[in-house]
Formats: structure tokens, sequence, C-alpha cells
């Protein structure tokens, strides 16, 4: 699969020299002429779809309020970010803005030199962004901005909690134990989970990993990438005791979490399962794997329940988002006012409009539906944002944290298993 | 050119000793036009052979020799030792494993349905063309749409299930695709289903080349059909079967399209193949270096079992097909 690789390469170079020789700097450089005109290259992942249009609008405002600044937006395949940003970062021609998803990849990026640390400029207005835009963060400085978040929690169906008799959402762990009993006792499957894609396994791990560690140790081994203190696998230990309850769907080691009538998605959409632990975006998956017209309203949601006697904070989010981090061949003032424009409210509450995610700027929230409003409003309350493990750690370690847990889940392995995976591929990097 | 060279001797009257020029061309003549024969027909797929054949190959196993991210340049030498992890890993190990287990179902069930069905449908029997159609048929699918196909099937409660229970064998009702001891098997039948048409039509092909008087002459000697079959059918088969069987084993090993759309290889790598453990680490884990030697390893399982076969069982199937030079 190497095999293509170098070919490939060298056609894909000469095809971009050509392509910048015949269209001049499409690529990088912030250009800034002699009358103080600034050009900044913006590469979004916004290829088509609304989020392009209103990334569109953004820059020609910014524009006709920064005679000064023009926004030249260079749409690039989402997936290809993860080699493009790289070799840019590694030449002298780096674009000015670029897509950012913070976290351990964002950390790998800050030793090329490239990244402007944008604290100094962002630090008047961020706060009121909450604890999300500590994502961003690396070692402290702002190296990103995030334009949108994503918190897991549970999506459930009111209707069929009120059938099994469970009158609010459960608060604790045991309780949620309970209402999977009650839930079976009506006959309705309490949890889909959609194993067969391996990472929502992985939020059921990480949530109780959150829940059982103190927050000083969930940062200290993000940064580490050692998972051994005990808390770890005291998670394990409480996933195990969970799962004893038999929460989950037949066959779900099987089953794909968003594609077709089947995934986990769809079997809550379609009234075959309770609810599931899954991400913000979960309706919009939702919407159209069922004939179920009112499907949004009858979803409620709540935040993964507290563990009795745990030593992580039970207000804290599994999450993540989509953000943007500015380089060193911008102006960092002119880099940070743009990237300040973008977390706007005008402009959040287009990107919300656009059904990406929930708003970076809570003040765009009002075009939310009110399951989404209360995901934000928890998600900004939080103390602390927990981003995805696999997306914390470097991708290698990441992959393998997830196939651990998702052993885990197919009763392989054990809770030591999950933490000496983790040190085993970061002992192979 | 050579050729209007020749020419221009011949047609010289008399006895004539060619000139030193004309005998360099006699004697140089075919050699040259051998030579620019060979250039021209065989330089252009040795040039792509080369490039996209022998150069991957060698650029994988130099790839596989570093810890590399795929991201810039390589990353720190580390010699064999990718290809050592791989060789240690459990993982690894189980996915060949699955191969072999695949490899063997396929010569113990695709071979003799598929060599009963060509010899059912060599006969003139009612229906044999559409009979021929609908068993070749599932081989003609693209991959892609046989496992999405059976991925749906299979789901717990569809329609494979359904059909159980309305035959009253709802005790034989399987998680199919999420029972760790049976996904390999249920990988199998799909498999199966989808390449015992192809064994078929190999079989049906070459009995056509079976003269028919030796079963004639057998059958006037007295012998059963049974024993015709075994005696004389099956014997004439043997390079077809060959041929089958290499094109199986190493179609086998390379499993992937299948897997990788109804299981991702899980849960927890029961139906893992060495495709489907290459693409995970490699791309997925974002582990290049890793990834190629694995690719590599695969390469030289199928490349020395593709040796190994051609020395010691095609030889005498190809032996007088071979080209030889002459002279």
């Amino acid at each position: 699969m190497r095999s293509l690789r170098k070919p490939a390469v060298a056609a894909v170079v000469a095809a971009a020299a050509l392509t910048l020789a015949a269209c001049g700097s499409s690529g990088g450089t912030a250009s800034t002429s002699n009358n103080g005109q600034v050009t900044l290259t913006w590469w979004t992942n916004a290829t088509t779809g609304q989020l392009k249009t209103v990334w569109q609008q953004a820059a020609v405002a910014f524009h006709k309020a920064h005679p000064k600044v023009t926004i030249q937006i260079v749409p690039i395949q989402n997936e290809a970010f993860t080699t493009k940003v790289p070799a840019a970062l590694a030449s002298n021609n780096p674009p000015s803005i670029y897509q950012q998803w913070g976290g351990g990849q964002e950390a790998s990026q800050v030793p090329s030199g490239k990244l402007t640390n944008l604290s100094p400029y962002v630090s008047g207005w961020i706060g009121q962004l909450g604890a999300a835009s500590q994502g961003w963060q690396v070692s402290g400085k702002q190296y990103g901005v995030p334009y949108d978040l994503h918190t897991v929690g549970f999506w459930y169906r009111k209707d069929l909690f009120a059938r099994a008799g469970i009158s609010k959402p459960p608060a604790t762990v045991p309780e949620l134990e309970a209402d999977v009993t009650k839930l079976k006792a009506a006959h309705i499957v309490p949890i889909a989970v959609g194993s067969k894609d391996k990472w929502p396994d992985a939020f059921w791990w990480e949530y109780f990993a959150i829940r059982e560690c103190p927050t000083a140790t969930l940062k200290s081994s993000m940064k580490a990438v050692n998972l051994s203190n005990s808390c770890f696998t005291k998670a394990s230990k409480d996933l195990t005791t969970f799962m004893n309850t038999h929460p989950f769907q037949a066959g779900f080691l099987g089953t794909a979490s968003q594609v077709g009538a089947g995934s986990s998605a769809g079997m809550v959409a379609n009234g075959k399962a309770a609810m599931e632990l899954q991400g913000d975006w979960d309706p919009g998956v939702m919407a159209p794997l069922t004939s179920n017209k009112s499907i949004t309203s009858q979803l409620g949601w709540f935040p993964f329940p507290s563990v009795p006697g745990g030593a992580g904070s039970a207000t804290t989010v599994l999450g993540g988002g989509d953000g943007f981090s500015c380089t060193t061949v911008a102006p960092a003032a002119t880099c940070a006012e743009f990237l300040k424009y973008i977390d706007s409210a005008p402009v959040q509450t287009k990107v919300v409009g656009a059904n990406v995610g929930l708003p970076a700027n809570p003040a765009a929230s009002a075009a939310l539906t009110p399951a989404q409003q209360q995901v934000l409003t928890y998600s900004h309350a939080a103390p602390y944002i927990q981003t995805y493990f696999d997306i914390a750690f470097p991708t290698n370690v990441g992959q393998a944290l997830d196939a651990a847990i998702a052993n885990y889940f197919a009763g392989q392995g054990s809770a030591q298993s999950i933490i000496t995976a983790v040190s085993q591929a970061k002992s192979q990097q | 050119m050579a050729v209007a060279g020749d020419t221009d001797i011949d047609i010289q009257p008399g006895p004539v000793t060619p000139g030193p020029a004309a005998r360099r061309r006699r004697l140089g003549g075919p050699g040259l036009r051998r030579k620019a024969e060979l250039t021209l027909l065989l330089g252009p797929a040795l040039l792509l052979f080369a490039g996209f054949a022998l150069l991957p190959i060698v650029l994988a196993a130099y790839d596989g020799m570093y810890k590399w991210t795929g991201f810039g340049p390589l990353g720190s030498f580390a010699g064999l030792y990718n290809y050592r992890l791989v060789l240690d890993d459990p993982v690894f190990r189980q996915a060949f494993g699955h191969n072999l287990i695949i490899v063997a179902a396929s010569i113990l069930i695709q071979l003799p349905l598929g060599l009963g069905m060509a010899l059912l449908l060599n006969r003139r029997i009612w229906g044999r063309t559409a009979l021929r159609t609908l068993v070749f048929a599932p081989f003609v699918l693209p991959y892609a749409t046989t496992a999405v196909m059976w991925l749906l099937l299979l789901q717990p409660g569809g329609f494979v299930d359904q059909v159980l229970k309305l035959a009253g064998l709802s005790g034989l009702t399987q998680l199919w695709l999420a029972n760790l001891h049976l996904v390999i098997y249920t990988m199998i039948v799909v498999l199966t289903w989808q390449f015992f048409g192809f064994a078929m039509l190999l079989m049906l092909a070459g009995l056509q080349g079976i003269p028919a008087e030796l079963l004639e002459a057998a059958a006037l000697d007295g012998a059963s059909a049974w024993r015709a079959t075994w005696r004389i059918t099956i014997p004439l088969l043997g390079p077809t079967i060959r041929i089958w069987l290499f094109l199986s084993i190493v179609g086998s090993l390379q499993v992937f399209d299948q897997v990788w759309i109804m299981t991702g290889g899980g849960p927890a790598n029961a139906s893992s193949t060495m495709a489907t453990y290459l693409v995970q680490r490699g791309f997925q884990s974002s582990e290049f270096g890793y990834g190629s030697a694995v690719a590599v390893i695969m390469f030289g399982i199928c490349f020395i079992f593709a040796l190994l076969y051609q020395r010691f069982v095609l030889r005498r199937d190809t032996a007088g097909a071979l080209t030889r030079a002459v002279g």
C-alpha cells in the first residue's frame, strides 16, 4: 500500500508546481505589499455545502470592514489535511490560517515553529468560549481557536423512557443501571452501541475514566501518553460492572454506528432502542435513517452520569471540535482579529445554520434546538472538556487504545490490556 | 530493414559471394530485428512492470525499515525492527491464521462444489444454461456489492434469521457477524458463495478439452459412470484443477474487500486477515513504516508460495507451453 507513494508524491508535486506556476501563489504565504495591503490564505475543509458559503461571506465581510486585508480561501478535502499540513509546515510557504483539530495533533505541529502563539491577541475575548478553547492550547499557550464544538452525551427517546416508567434521566451510574432494568422489563432494548466502528466503545470507557480520574491526572496522562494511574484501571472495572447488566442490543459487536437503519443511530431513530452515548451530531445522523419526521422533538439529552466514589469531576465533558491555527507568515494581530470575527455572534449563528456542530461562542445558541441548547449549556458550564482520547493522543496510540477498548467490549483482554496497549503503541512510535 | 537487405542479395544473378557489408547484414540482421522486436514488444510492459510492481516493492521494503508516520521525511532508521514487530504481533499471527483457514475452506469446499457442479452442468440437463448463469452470477458481482448484500441479510433478525424461523429452525439463528467464534465461518460462507461459480466455470472449460472418445471407450469397456469420472475425467482435469488451486490460494491469502466492509476484521480481530491488518495499522494508525513491513511480509508469503507451487506443482503443466530460446 505504500507502493504508490513516491510516484504519486512525485506526480502530485509536479502537478502542484505546474498549478503554482500557472496560478501564482495559491499555496501559502501571506503577502504584504508596501501600501500595507495583506492577503491571508485560508485553508478550510468546507469544500461543499453551507459552511463553504458561510466562510465565503465571512471573508468578504471581513475585507469590507478591514479594506487592507484580503482573505483568500483555499478549500481542501478534509482527509487531505493530515498529509498537506505537515508538508506545508515543513516548508517556508505554509498557509496563513488552516483547519486545526487541536489536541495531540496540534501539539505535534508546534515544534515546527510555524504556529503563532495567539494567547496575547485573544486573551481579551477567548474566555467567552468557556473551557472549550483549552483543547487548542499546548503548554497553556493558545495555538488554535475553535469555531465549533462537539460534546458526547446520551441521546434518548422520551417516549420509550415514559413507556418504561422512567420519569427523569439518570444522574448516577446506579440510576442508569436501574433504568436499564426498567427498560428491559418493558421489552425495550435499553442502549444501542455501534461497536463495529470501535470509537463508540471508546466513548464509554473514556467517560468512566473521566469520572474516575481527577482533571489534573487526565491532563498529565494525556501529556505523558501514559494511562498507568490506577483510576484508569478503575474505569475498566466500572465498565465491566456496567456491561454485566447487559444493556446493549443483541449482536452489538457487529453493529455500525451511523450507517443504515440497523445502525445504533438508526435503532434509536426507529424506536428499536431507548438511548445511545453519542456526539451532539447524532440527531442529524438519525433524521435520514427513519421515516419518523418528528424524531428530533422526540429526543432528549442527558450527560454521562456521575460515578459514586469517583475522584473525577461529575461535570467534565468528553468532546472535541473544529478550529483554526495561524502561522508565522501571517501578521499575528490581523490573523487573530479574523479568528475573533469567525467566533463573533453573527458568524457563529451562520455556523449553527450550517448544521456542523455546536457553536464555539454560546452567544449563537439561540439558533439551536432545545436539546442542542441543553448540550451547549452543559458543555459551557463544564470545568474541563476532555478531548477524545484518540485525538488527544498521537494517532497510532489513539487507534491502539480504541482497538483495545473494542476488544474489551468483546470480552477479550483485561483492564490492564487497555493500559498496556497505550504504552506499547507509544514505545513503537 | 533486414528483410530488405536479404532481398537485395537474393536477386543478384548467379552465385555471388556476399561482400563484407552484406554478410554483416545477413549475420546482424535477424539479431537486430529480434532486438527491435523485443524492445518494442517487451519495453512498455517491462517499463510498467518495473515502475508499478518492482519499484514499489523495493520502496515498500525500504520504507518498512523506518519508523515513519507518513508525514514529512522518513523517520528514524529502524532496520528490521518493524518486520520483527509484525511477526511477533499475535494479532498479525491471528490474521494469518484466518487466511490459512480461508485457504483450507476454499480447497475443501469450493473445489468439490465447483467440480461437482461442473460435472453436473456438463451433462445435457434441462435448464443447463440458466443454472450455469445462476451459479456464475455471484462471481460477476462487485465484491463491495456482495459484502453489503450479505451484511444486510445477516443482521440480527434479518433475512437469514427470518428464513430459518419460517423453516422451523429458529434454534439455528445466530449472531452471524457478532459471534467471535462464528464470524470467520460466516465470512467463509460469503466467500464460497461468491467464488465457487468461478471454480465451476474453470472446470467446465477444462471438461470441454477432454475427448469424448475416451469416455465412450471406457463405457464400451464396461466402466461405470462413476469409475470413468474418477479414472478419466478428473485426472485429465488435473491442469485445470491445479491452476484453480493456485488462483484460489493466492486470492485467499489476499482477501480484503468483503471482510473489510462486513466486519472491519472484527469483532476483536475475530475475522481479521493480513490485508485488513495492513490497512488498520498502515493507514488508520498512520504507521506507514510498519504498514510497509506488513505489506512486504504479505508479499513474501504469497511470492514464496507462488515459487514453490510453480516449481513443484505447475511445472509439468507449463513445461510444454513455455517458449524456449532456439539455436
